[in-house]
């Protein structure tokens, strides 16, 4: 098929680039690693978890999802790179899928998100982590789909602004109120009322809900379909706009 | 092969509060025919690169149609992404990537298989002397070969017609005359060429038909002889003293084959004559009958420059 085949081009290709890069994979892994050694000991007392295994539950899950978000969210700016270095103009004169050049950037940024979600669930284990396989499995989905998300929703941003500076600005305005709300660091359990109202409206706060559950080994609760369905609506929609972008940008 | 009916475009811009339109294009009518190289000739800010992305599907045009290798634009980009090739002005290799990948990506977009792409990739290598070069990273270029690397990138699915916006601009001279060679190489495979310049030595020697374009307008088309032969006559130089050139200008105004005569800035004459051939003895024996030295004369054969300035008033080498 015409779209999986332009898809794994594209993809192929990222990949490369990505991998001959040393610079990604210094930052990619070891600062989630940094993070996990030198945040989460702050943990058990913070969180006033029973053991040190309880406070990585709560932690390792936030942790996933913040990198799933900011590793999407500011993968526009590599575009904006290519867009000035005309890549992106020439491979709108071949026949390629629009889609395709959305999606084979998208799922390199997925699968690259995926590789440190690994990386760092396997150092958590020697921390006495346990999680149940299945529930990893769909723990990462969501991850995929909130990377997937993040990452086309930046990408349609910087073919329509077309520059970092207004890149930038724009994409952290965005990241701190969903940080803030959505209680990936820090779980909103003691917050006021209306902190807790005005999370509910944000979509990552699901998603973080449903991945802590999934790691508490809690497949039944609510929350983890609940976050899986609104991720996955707005990653929908999100590949769809941005495609649209790839399709009509000028210059 | 390409056939253009009234294509216009306008852009907004914003400048502060203000949105300004810019008319960049305002109803061109073109015909290319099969197998030529196609100049479009004008200053910057002209509408060539706008005209050009038109064409190539990058940008929908605000009114207008066109038939590109039988093709519709309007109704049908898909089709004619797939018959043409286009360089940008700007280049289009990644830095971190090096030419054969780059080839060999390319082709794939295209739809091509991935042995056949490879084998293409080497051969628009060699044809384009990348071989030596073709596993370095395309930041290790020069500007020429930088450029050689586009226009490799845009023939690799050996298209019917291939756009090539400013292929020279920024070459040395020897680079210069080697991507002529290869332009006209593309012309003898077969392919129709349409290019973009502004140097008036390039549209006059090296395409077949020009169109010189201005303010979004095609100013005029034809072949750089049929539109030199337009501006009837020639231009006579007359190199002169300071001190001599207003008797000088005296004595020959007169003349009957004068036609118009003006005065340079630093002495010396310009006549525009019918005939220069037969104008310049009799300058000659005038000048010497009235005792006034000579320094040089000189026969000057209208050039795309003059086509330009009699058409729009303005020179090209001064825009
Ligand atoms: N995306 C755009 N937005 C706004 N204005 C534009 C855009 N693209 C082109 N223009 C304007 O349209 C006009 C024509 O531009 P174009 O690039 O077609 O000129 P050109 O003939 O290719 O010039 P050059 O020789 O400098 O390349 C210019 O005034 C330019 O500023
Ligand atoms: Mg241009």
């Amino acid at each position: 098929m015409k779209l999986l085949r332009d898809t794994w081009l594209i993809f192929e290709r990222q990949i490369q680039l990505l991998l001959r890069n040393p610079v990604w994979v210094f930052v990619g892994v070891f600062q989630p690693v940094m993070y996990l050694l030198l945040f989460a000991p702050l943990l058990k007392p913070a969180l006033n978890a029973p053991t040190q295994a309880a406070a990585y539950k709560i932690f390792v899950p936030g942790l996933l999802v913040l990198l799933a978000i900011f590793g999407g969210l500011f993968q526009g700016f590599g575009l904006i790179a290519e867009l000035r270095a005309g890549v992106i103009e020439r491979s709108r004169v071949t026949p390629v899928s629009r889609l395709a050049l959305l999606l084979g950037r998208s799922l390199r940024d997925v699968v690259s998100l995926i590789v440190q979600a690994v990386i760092i669930t396997l150092l958590a284990l020697l921390f006495d982590l346990r999680v149940f396989i299945g529930d990893l499995l769909l723990a990462y989905l969501m991850l995929a789909l909130i990377a997937l998300m993040t990452s086309a929703v930046s990408y349609g941003v910087a073919l329509k602004v077309k520059s970092e500076d207004a890149l930038a600005p724009l994409m952290n305005t965005v990241a701190q109120p969903v940080l803030l709300l959505s209680g990936i660091l820090l779980p909103l359990t003691f917050a006021p009322g209306w902190l807790q109202g005005i999370a509910d409206w944000n979509p990552f706060s699901w998603a973080v809900d449903g991945t802590r559950a999934l790691f508490a080994g809690d497949l039944g609760n609510d929350k983890v379909w609940q976050g899986l369905s609104i991720i996955a609506v707005l990653a929908a929609a999100g590949v769809v706009w941005a495609a649209r972008q790839f399709a009509r940008s000028v210059r | 092969m390409i056939e253009t009916r009234g294509l216009r475009k306008s852009f907004r811009s914003r400048a502060g509060r203000e949105t300004k339109t810019v008319d960049a294009v305002r109803g061109v009518d073109l015909t290319v025919a099969e197998g030529e190289i196609f100049g479009f000739l004008g200053p910057n800010g002209a509408g060539k690169t706008t005209t050009l992305r038109m064409l190539a599907t990058l940008i929908e045009p605000d009114g207008g149609e066109a038939t590109i290798a039988g093709a519709d634009l309007r109704t049908d980009p898909a089709e004619v992404r797939r018959r043409i090739g286009y360089v940008a002005q700007g280049g289009s290799t990644w830095d971190e990537s090096t030419a054969r990948e780059e080839l060999v990506l390319h082709a794939r977009l295209y739809g091509i298989g991935k042995a056949e792409a490879h084998r293409r990739a080497a051969r628009a290598l060699d044809a384009f002397q990348l071989t030596e070069y073709a596993d370095r990273k395309c930041k290790t270029y020069s500007g020429g070969q930088r450029r050689r690397v586009d226009i490799a990138l845009g023939i690799i699915h050996e298209p019917k017609i291939v756009f090539l916006d400013e292929p020279t601009t920024g070459l040395d001279p020897q680079s210069r005359a080697h991507m002529w060679d290869e332009i006209r190489r593309l012309r003898a495979d077969g392919m129709t060429v349409f290019i973009t310049t502004h140097y008036l030595d390039e549209a006059d020697a090296l395409c077949d038909r020009i169109a010189i374009m201005d303010h979004g307008e095609v100013v005029a088309e034809g072949t750089p002889a049929e539109l030199k032969r337009e501006i009837s006559g020639d231009v006579v130089l007359v190199g002169l003293d300071a001190a001599a050139t207003p008797q000088a200008a005296e004595v020959l105004d007169t003349e009957p084959y004068v036609n118009k005569l003006e005065t340079g800035d630093e002495g010396g004459l310009r006549l525009y004559v019918d005939e220069g051939a037969t104008a310049i003895p009799q300058v000659l024996r005038r000048l010497d009958h009235a005792g006034l030295d000579l320094r040089s004369i000189e026969l000057h054969r209208p050039s795309l420059d003059d086509v330009f300035l009699t058409k729009t008033g303005r020179s090209l080498r001064e825009s």
